[in-house]
């Protein structure tokens, strides 16, 4: 059985060594070069005595980047992947949250970090990968790995202002790469073309069947996704044949009318999700790829990486929502009402998640934890734990899963989950703001920030982007005299939305 | 005559620069601390990025009623406020 998913390289390194493994437009890695890379990497970590903890890799996104992971997990470690282009304040937080022995820095990235007050040693890639290896080592360490053991900690945005790190550890991951690589076909001559950072599980998607089937994935630079021809014709040049993209990044290229001057030529496997695929939209591709196979998935990071999927295969009206279908093998989904009863067919309860996929939840947070960790209501003579994802969903006549709404100010905004929350309390630190409030318009995708306060607007756009990521920026700011606030006294979305309505 | 054809010109003058004031707006309120009217690099130093520009060629199909094609998203029609207008009246014109 396998417990450790570098078994993955160790098989496909023996049966295809000098294939490219992943590629971006600088670089590339083979398969053996990566095994040889990664097991330096673990060598030297070993040798300093690291072991069980994370090792954050703060590299700029590369193949080394993905490499230094698993580099990472020869050392027995788990990998923290951090953004260049995070604010300094983000970052901050999130090292001090860790407090990690080691940092893998590439030569761009290792001097950037002093600033951050970071007392760990920091390791630059291309001096690890000179270590000679420990064969001896790397065989005690994995002697020692259970397959419970964490593999990576990403952070996701946290209501209270403070980013939440969850873990994944092996098994999970396997279960989920198997079951993934199961539904959506993937194998030795899948060439993936990913789009989604390395910070994120989404890339979880490439990563691992990349290992698994000795496939190859190329590493689309960001600017592709601004400009649709080039993108496609990015595709067509390296035969890229599958993609795990968020919807925006797809319908950039079909509402822009890209397919009047060029075709995706190899495509033949479309993966999509975290966000509604608009009906019109998602037509213009079938039409363009009437061959190809297009599949919806769901998921929360909680569960690691996707937990639902829905192979569409019918025709939809422009107003059906495509459903997010139904679990994975191995994976079991609860709707449980408000009374922690099961809902009625057809009716709407919260998602929630049984299963191999659950994380281990969230970096030394228990009391957030146990929050959304819980015990299953329905089942109460022995313990089980499920994940409450706060996504609202009921079943379809079909017996498919259709998402409806969320429990709370959580947004999925370009792919990224958000919450409203974190913006409002990053705002609310900056001198002179009184009040904040901050609503989604789902329909043109724009989080709107309101806020009183004798604060100029330029100062408070500069200030946010010092403290949040790119994509919790607002992307429209509104001054308000007065902050509109429901009879109980809470903040009043409702008039907000009514004040955004009619502007 | 000659009077008409000043008038044109200076109604046509007028519109340009509505174009580009509505277009600047658009811009300001995605990222309120930059210069949209002096910034020439908007592309190259990664003030925008593709979440942003999905957002501008929305806002500039609702707002102008022109639709930008996929063969004039480039870098160049995108790296200030000035190409930008002027890629919106050509399309405006056509």
């Amino acid at each position: 059985m396998q417990t450790n998913v570098l078994e993955y390289l160790e098989q496909t390194v023996q049966r295809v060594p000098d294939k490219t493994a992943f590629a971006d437009d600088h670089t590339s890695l083979t398969f053996s070069e990566l095994s040889k890379n990664a097991r330096a990497i673990g060598s030297a970590l070993a040798e300093d005595g690291l072991y069980g903890e994370p090792v954050v890799v703060f590299m700029e996104k590369s193949p080394a980047a993905i490499n230094a992971f698993f580099g990472v997990l020869y050392g027995g470690c788990y990998y923290v992947p951090l953004d260049v282009e995070m604010p300094a304040f983000r970052i901050e937080m999130i090292l001090e949250q860790l407090k990690p022995r080691a940092v893998i820095c590439d030569a761009t990235t290792k001097p950037l970090l002093s600033q951050f007050g970071c007392t760990a040693k920091s390791y630059l890639f291309d001096e690890m990968i000179e270590t000679a290896e420990d064969a001896e080592a790397l065989s005690r360490i994995r002697a020692k790995q259970l397959d419970i053991d964490p593999i990576y900690i990403v952070f996701t945005s946290g209501s209270t202002g403070v980013p939440k790190g969850i873990l994944a550890c092996h098994r999970s991951v396997i279960d989920y790469i198997e079951n993934l690589s199961e539904t959506l076909g993937f194998g030795e001559d899948t060439v993936f073309g990913n789009q989604t950072p390395l910070y994120f599980d989404a890339c979880l998607k490439e990563l691992y069947p990349t290992l698994k089937f000795g496939a190859t994935t190329y590493l689309i630079p960001k600017q592709c996704f601004s400009f649709p021809i080039t993108l496609v014709e990015y595709l067509n040049t390296h035969k890229i044949n599958t993609i795990c993209w968020v919807v925006s990044a797809l319908t950039m290229i079909s509402a822009t009318g890209t397919f009047k001057t060029v075709r995706p030529e190899t495509l033949h496997t479309i993966a999509f999700g975290s966000e509604v695929f608009p009906v019109k939209q998602f037509r213009m591709w079938r039409e363009v790829l009437p061959d190809a196979k297009f599949t919806n998935l769901y998921g929360p990071t909680e569960a690691t990486g996707m937990s639902c999927y829905y192979h569409v295969e019918r025709e939809f009206g422009e107003t059906e929502a495509i459903p997010i279908g139904k679990p994975f093998r191995n994976t079991g989904i609860l709707l449980l009402d408000e009374e922690n009863h099961e809902a009625k067919f057809g009716e709407p309860g919260e998602i929630c998640i049984r299963g191999t996929c659950l994380t281990m939840g969230y970096f030394g947070q228990p009391d957030k934890t146990a929050e959304v960790f819980t015990e299953n209501p329905l089942q109460t003579r022995f313990p089980e734990l499920i994940y409450r994802t706060g996504d609202i969903a009921h079943y379809n006549a079909d017996g498919d899963l259709v998402f409806v709404s969320r429990k709370d100010y959580q947004i999925k905004h370009m792919g990224h989950r958000i919450e409203l929350g974190e913006i409002e309390i990053n705002c609310g630190l900056y001198d002179g703001v009184e009040a904040v409030g901050c609503i989604y318009d789902k329909a043109k995708s724009k989080i709107v920030l309101f806020y009183t306060g004798d604060v100029e607007k330029p100062a408070l756009a500069a200030y946010l982007k010092q403290r949040l990521p790119r994509y919790m920026q607002p992307n429209l700011i509104r001054k308000l005299d007065e902050m509109p606030h429901t009879p109980n006294g809470k903040l009043d979305r409702k008039a907000l939305k009514e004040i955004y309505d009619h502007a | 005559m000659i009077t008409h054809k000043y008038r044109n010109y200076v109604m046509e003058e007028t519109m340009m620069s509505e174009t580009y004031e509505t277009l600047v707006g658009i811009l300001k309120d995605l990222h309120e601390d930059v210069d949209f009217e002096t910034c020439e690099t908007l592309i190259d130093d990664k003030i925008l990025d593709s979440f942003d520009i999905i957002t501008v060629i929305t806002e500039i199909s609702n707002e102008f009623d022109v639709a930008i094609p996929a063969d004039k998203i480039i870098p160049e029609n995108f790296n200030s406020a000035k190409a930008l207008a002027a890629l919106i009246e050509s399309l405006e014109e056509d």
